[in-house]
């Protein structure tokens, strides 16, 4: 009795691909994984060689859709879940989250401004003279 | 019986407490977590070279660009082996925590055949850009889509090595504690080159084309 309730206390913390309860419905976790990110792969395929979608439009609905793929991922293989005992790997997460939102935005803005006020080689000349 | 053995087990280990004061987190917990982090690391490390494939995708200096060069066909392929590979891992894992040694070995050699289609088709497709004289130096397009390409496949690779190194190990030692983590940061490590692939396939395969 002693024994059971120190390892439920030991065992409240959780790890990344740690299950909540490893020894049941985990092969069906996997397995609604591999059917969730088959599907949205298929409509990756579907949406960027075909006009189902706003031409314009469909840089952005592949990028939702790869976001979602990754969520799937993220829950159903690596069980990183919103429960309490996985604050840690959430917070490490958001954390890694941030750190690449900036690094790839803040490229972009950058070097989209930078080609946008470069001169050109005859602007170049005509300065010089 | 298995519980006391938990037990005194968990009395042996040096880890620093956990922060809730509920105790010393199981060391699985804490390796997991460790790992995490470094994968994490990985990831920005990638994010990087994102970063500079969006930001040159369009510098093709005259030569092919993606719209000219990429097979939706070979990427959909990839895909699907490293996505399949990812599950075959998972149900690996699921295998060691249950003792059932001849799935566990079945699901470890579909990871690494599913896995080494993938890299197979990844440099034939490397192989086919060479021979159209679309190597990484022709312009500053190539040189970035090989390199975020070419990392992801190097990733693989050693994905692949860690995966002859961990069977070896489970044959020659069984199931011991420590073997079942180092599956477990495999089984993270595969997990994330997935995720890393998703991103992939969709800037630079599935926008690439278009």
């Amino acid at each position: 009795m002693e024994l059971n309730r120190a390892s439920s206390v030991i065992f409240a913390e959780r790890g990344p691909g740690v299950a909540e309860n490893e020894t049941s419905a985990s092969f069906w976790t996997y397995t609604a994984g591999l059917a969730f990110a088959l599907l949205l792969t298929a409509a990756s395929f579907i949406v960027a060689q075909t006009n189902l979608l706003w031409p314009a439009g469909v840089p952005a609905g592949l990028a939702v859709l790869a976001v979602a793929q990754m969520g799937v991922h993220l829950v159903f293989f690596l069980h990183i879940g919103t429960d309490s005992e996985g604050t840690n790997n959430v917070l490490a997460l958001a954390f890694g989250v941030l750190i690449v939102a900036l690094v790839v935005a803040g490229s972009l803005w950058i070097m989209d401004h930078l080609n946008v006020n470069m001169l050109t080689p005859a602007q170049m000349a005509e300065m010089q003279r | 019986m298995s519980a006391q053995e938990g037990v005194a087990d968990l009395a042996v280990r040096e880890v620093p407490r956990a922060a809730s004061g509920a105790g010393p987190s199981p060391v699985r917990i804490v390796v997991g977590y460790g790992f995490w982090i470094y994968l994490l690391s990985d990831i920005i490390l990638f994010s990087a070279l994102f970063a500079t494939y969006a930001v040159l995708r369009g510098q093709t200096a005259g030569g092919p660009s993606g719209h000219e060069l990429f097979e939706l066909r070979h990427a959909g392929i990839e895909t699907l082996c490293l996505l399949c590979s990812s599950y075959a891992c998972g149900l690996a894992v699921l295998a060691m925590e249950r003792r059932r040694v001849s799935a566990f070995y079945l699901c470890c050699a579909l990871t690494f055949l599913l896995g080494a289609t993938f890299l197979s088709v990844e440099l034939g497709e490397f192989a086919g850009l060479l021979a159209r004289g679309a190597g990484p130096s022709r312009s500053a397009f190539l040189s970035a889509f090989f390199s975020l390409v070419g990392l992801h496949g190097v990733h693989v690779t050693v994905g692949l090595l860690w995966l002859i190194f961990l069977v070896a190990q489970t044959a020659y030692r069984g199931p011991l504690d420590y073997v079942r983590r180092r599956l477990l940061c495999f089984s993270l490590f595969w997990h994330a080159l997935d995720i890393i692939w998703v991103a992939l396939l969709t800037l630079v395969y599935l926008m690439g084309a278009r």
